[in-house]
């Protein structure tokens, strides 16, 4: 019989990433709610990160080990992470659903015969054991309750502020358990990380970001929303479509794979808000959103809306703001 | 060089999504359609490649009959051919039965490299390209933004979060999951729609929508977020309207102005 909740310890350059703890949250509510026991994995080449991560509540913590788990590759990965779902036999498989996870988490649950229940933000657990996951499809506009008729393990992963770190839960120190896993070859071979030189804009430091999405739908509408910002003494930024289309230089993106931003105002002028979007610059002061579409995600964060056409909205909002700017 | 080049069909993204009576998906009766935005990107990155190193781009889609008209287009952006597998419930299948199936109706081609979008725009599930590379014995990158294939080995540039790029070299054939904004998309010509009018479309049914004995995901129900913050909505529908009131309130409350 499997039994228990595996939960997959993501690190990188030497320490666990903040979405780890998230993932921890989650698998700990999980087993509270299903009464079964949550095991820490963490792939790597000795137990040094384990025995960090055994602060935290678990029944134990499987420092999964081999030199080839020294850098990250997806055949690696699938190779230990395959040997120590075999060795529980877990019921759930947690983890958390970043670039890395996508990697390889697909390739380790197709050996199993399965795909993995992606993205999650939340689940209900019933009495009999049964669980929902609710993961959100279309780009963030409409949320789907999902059951796996999986036998065990279920593979699944939850989205980046589905859970709270914070809510994790400390422990008295669990043991750590060294378990000497076997890889094969490894096809892939990594260069070091890095990053681009320098972006030529900051936008972190600005107090008024106006941003475009691809309800902009050409470039020479970007003219419109450059006078608005102008007119707010702000800076122009936009959504990834925008960028991807050559519109406007990357230095521009706001979003996981551009800048974060915390200006005073943030106003977001046909953007629909993917999650994407949003993890850049949630944390604004205050948020506008104007979309023709009421059902339109990126209100759910706005503290003002406007549901119309934004062609509409940005004259007359910069007439309006010269005008109360005297 | 052969290319694969997976390209799926999804709801436009403008369309005014509503769900349909049984709550298990949108209606789709007046739906329209488009190409999954980064298989778009897929494609022009095969295209590119193929113009580099010579050899034949081949795109494969699967679902309903609609799905023709993204190998139509595909085939007259410079696409040489193109597999259908056909059937009305593929488009709602989880990822493994999608792969399984696809991994079937492409492994005879033999081909250098597969390249999918990196996530589907309605599912989301960004699963299908990793599982394919796993049944077809590939390795596979992710999220790639840059790809090198002059040489014996593939060189990928791959995304990693904030702001972080990595390369990875590996062998061929493999598999890479593209990233939106690898390259300007190419529009199709007039000569590329005449010319796509006598290219090869073949076609495959698979045996069973369910490969291995069924869904491994079913989806009971879906439903509009819930909204959690306040939003003061202003205009009324009345965007001019709204744009004064926003203004004035960007003034008296948030006192920004
Ligand atoms: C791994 C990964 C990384 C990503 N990184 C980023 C990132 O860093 N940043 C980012 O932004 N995205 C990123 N994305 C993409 C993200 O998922 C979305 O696809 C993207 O944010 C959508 O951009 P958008 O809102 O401009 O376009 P859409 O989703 O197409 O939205 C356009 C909106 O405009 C509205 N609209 C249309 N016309 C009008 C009009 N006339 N008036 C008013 N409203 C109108 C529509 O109703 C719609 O809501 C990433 C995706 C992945 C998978
Ligand atoms: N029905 C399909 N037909 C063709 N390609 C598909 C199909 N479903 C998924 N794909 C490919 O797999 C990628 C990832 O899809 P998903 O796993 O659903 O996020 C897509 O970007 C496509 O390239």
């Amino acid at each position: 019989m499997s039994n228990g909740i595996l939960v997959f310890a993501e690190h990188r350059a030497g320490a666990f990433n903040k979405i780890t703890f998230e993932a921890i949250a989650a698998a700990q509510q999980l087993g509270t709610s299903l009464k079964q026991p949550v095991t820490a994995v963490v792939l790597n080449k000795d137990a040094g990160l384990a025995r960090e991560i055994a602060a935290f509540n678990f029944d134990k913590v499987i420092s999964a080990e081999n030199d080839k788990l020294a850098e990250y590759t997806p055949d690696a990965y699938t190779d230990a992470m395959q040997h120590v779902v075999r060795a529980l036999d877990p019921r759930y498989v947690i983890m958390p659903h970043t670039y890395l996870v996508r990697d390889f988490a697909p390739k380790l649950a197709a050996r199993f015969g399965r795909s993995v229940v992606s993205d999650c933000l939340r689940f209900a657990a019933d009495d009999g054991g049964s669980v929902v996951f609710s993961r959100r499809i279309f780009l963030g506009k409409i949320d789907a309750d999902v059951v796996t008729e999986d036998e065990s393990p279920v593979f699944a992963t939850f989205q980046s502020g589905a859970f709270r770190g914070e809510q994790s839960e400390k422990g008295t120190g669990a043991p750590v358990e060294s378990m000497a896993v076997e890889i094969g070859e490894v096809r892939m071979h990594p260069e070091p990380a890095f990053q681009e030189v320098k972006q030529a804009v900051d936008l972190s430091k600005a107090d008024v970001i106006v941003a475009i999405g691809r309800g902009i739908k050409s470039q020479e509408h970007i003219a419109l929303a450059e006078q608005l910002a102008a007119a707010l003494g702000g800076d122009l930024a936009a959504s990834r479509p925008i960028c991807d289309a050559g519109w406007l230089p990357i230095d521009r993106q706001i979003g996981s794979s551009g800048q974060t931003v915390a200006p005073k105002l943030y106003i977001a002028l046909g953007i629909s808000g993917a999650i994407q979007h949003l993890v850049g610059m949630k944390n604004a002061g205050t948020i506008v959103a104007v979309n023709k579409d009421p059902e339109a995600p990126i209100f759910d964060i706005a503290d003002y809306g406007i549901v119309g056409d934004l062609f509409d909205v940005i004259p007359t909002l910069t007439e309006e703001v010269k005008k109360l700017k005297g | 060089m052969k290319i694969i080049v997976l390209m799926k069909q999804v709801a436009n993204k403008d369309a005014i999504l509503r769900i349909n009576k049984a709550a298990t998906w949108i209606e789709e009766a007046d739906l329209t359609y488009e190409v999954n935005e980064s298989d778009g990107y897929a494609l022009e990155e095969a295209l590119r490649l193929k113009e580099k190193l010579g050899g034949e781009v081949i795109v494969c889609s699967m679902g309903p009959t609609r799905v023709k008209s993204v190998i139509k287009d595909a085939l007259a952006r410079g696409a040489d051919r193109a597999i259908h597998v056909v059937g009305d419930e593929l488009a709602h299948i989880g990822p493994f039965a999608a792969a399984t199936i696809l991994a079937e109706a492409i492994k005879g081609e033999q081909s250098d490299l597969v390249l999918t979008g990196l996530q589907s725009d309605d599912y989301g599930f960004a699963q299908t390209g990793v599982i394919l590379a796993e049944l077809l014995g590939m390795p596979h990158a992710t999220i790639v933004i840059e790809v090198d294939a002059s040489g014996e080995q593939l060189r990928v540039k791959r995304e990693l979060e904030n702001g972080w790029y990595q390369w990875y070299t590996m062998p061929r054939p493999a598999l890479l999951t593209i990233q939106s904004g690898i390259s300007q998309i190419r529009y199709a010509t007039l000569k590329g729609i005449m010319a796509a009018k006598k290219k090869e479309i073949r076609e495959v049914t698979p045996a069973s929508a369910a490969p291995n004995g069924g869904s491994h995901q079913r989806v009971t129900k879906i439903y509009f977020p819930e909204k959690t913050k306040q939003t003061q909505f202003l205009g009324n529908g009345d965007a001019k309207a709204g744009a004064v009131q926003l203004a004035e309130k960007l003034r008296s409350e948030a006192r920004i102005i």
